[in-house]
């Protein structure tokens, strides 16, 4: 199968998450015979006579029927994106890029911290971890939002929180009287999030600055680097580590990344010039 | 008193203090238990309390007319709560509300602050914990203004 050229996937379901945020579940009408990914990969969706954009799979691994996106109506494409309705075509390439270690992280506590829309990427290893959650020690997931409001799949955070063997803590960074949560960034929760630094291994998710504090107070709680893990995003157009588009220092976000072990990138994170 | 000490003692503000000093402080400590909605201070009230946060959820809010009480933070768990009973004027600058039951540890400002004359030690150890939290929460507040999940 040619990777450059996609294929043809029908949108089965738009679900409005937040004011700007929103989920197409899709199905291909190819013959392709369901959709295999592993948390963390993404596919290059194009919107006919619009564009092509990589956005992250959100959706459950298990269920292979159904290919799941969410994304945030911002740009040319997602702007466009946000109005497609039931049986509407996109073009689907993909999955690429390298996933989220979760097979690795067995045995360990899992710190995942996301912020805003980078919840998405994050979904689906929530869905593996619980599918395996007898592998996994304690299981916390750290959330920042803009505003109450802004809080992706509430819902379903309130649904995975009332099992029981989950911590989910969530923030916003601005709220008003009636909201009884918490307010302030997303790294405020660390010092006192419930894991244990020796046997943890985080994963981060969200705008590159607040991975970056994020990181900075989890080597404060006595993680290691090895067991930092983040998302990087850069401007990807192949996808598959031929154009050069999103080339940070000697890796490409699309091929070697996204999610890479912050020991690997270390030394390009937070430089200017990359 | 000595279960006050014990509680104190492992709260993370007064951690490694030595018990002198934190017999020092027990003499100006009182427990208090604030129920959800009610205010530890509000706005422009004297600042005569430190607060040590045991358990629960305390909102700090500035009150707008047009939008009503904005909340800036919350503070919970092995937090402490307020300056400005070391800086004068000795004023509220904002106001604090329990969102839900909360205990604190209540110092008394002036108590403390005369102490901490008496013992410069003291207060150069007080000093140097409340920088550590001026620093995180200045630090947070300015990751919170960049409005990292804005559109921009």
């Amino acid at each position: 199968m040619d990777v450059m050229i996609p294929a043809n996937f029908k949108v089965q379901r738009f679900i409005k998450e937040t004011h700007d945020t929103f989920t197409l579940e899709l199905k291909s009408f190819d013959g392709r015979n369901g959709f295999s990914f592993e948390p963390g990969q993404f596919n290059m969706i194009y919107i006919f006579g619009v564009g092509e954009i990589p956005i992250s799979i959100s959706g459950d691994p298990n269920k292979k029927g159904v290919l799941v996106h969410t994304t945030r109506a911002v740009g040319t494409v997602t702007k466009e994106m946000a109005k497609l309705k039931k049986d509407e075509v996109v073009g689907i390439r993909g999955p690429f890029g390298r996933p989220w270690p979760v097979k690795e992280a067995i045995g360990n506590d899992i710190l995942l911290v996301a912020g805003g829309i980078g919840l998405a990427p994050l979904r689906p290893v929530i869905y593996y971890l619980l599918s395996n959650r007898e592998y996994f020690g304690k299981i916390i997931l750290l959330y920042g939002a803009r505003t109450p409001k802004d809080i992706l799949f509430r819902k379903e955070l309130e649904k995975f929180r009332s099992r029981l063997d989950i911590d989910i803590i969530v923030t916003v960074d601005r709220a008003v009287k009636n909201w009884t949560g918490n307010v302030g960034v997303v790294t405020t929760l660390i010092p006192r999030a419930p894991f244990d630094p020796i046997n943890t291994t985080a994963m981060i998710c969200g705008p590159e600055i607040m991975m970056r504090y994020t990181i900075v107070e989890l080597l404060k709680r006595g993680l290691s680097k090895e067991n930092i893990f983040v998302s990087m995003e850069r401007n990807m157009k192949c996808g598959v580590g031929f154009c050069g588009h999103c080339q940070y220092g000697t890796e490409f976000i699309c091929k070697d990344g996204p999610v890479f072990n912050f020991k690997e990138i270390e030394h390009l994170f937070a430089k200017r010039e990359i | 008193m000595e279960s006050l000490e014990k509680i104190l003692t492992q709260h993370p503000f007064v951690e490694g203090l030595p018990s002198e000093h934190i017999q020092l402080i027990v003499g100006c400590a009182k427990n208090v238990v604030f129920e959800p909605g009610k205010y530890l201070f509000k706005e422009n009230e004297e600042a005569n309390s430190f607060y040590i946060i045991r358990s629960g959820k305390v909102a700090l809010e500035i009150y707008s007319p047009e939008v009503g009480s904005i909340i800036i933070q919350t503070l919970g768990e092995g937090d402490i709560i307020g300056w400005s009973w070391m800086i004068p004027p000795y004023q509220w600058r904002f106001d604090a509300r329990a969102v839900e039951l909360t205990r604190v540890i209540e110092l008394d400002g002036t108590c403390l602050r005369n102490k901490c004359e008496i013992d410069p030690k003291l207060g150069y150890e007080i000093m140097k914990r409340l920088a550590n939290v001026f620093e995180q929460r200045i630090h947070a507040m300015r990751i919170q203004l960049l409005d990292l999940y804005g559109k921009n």
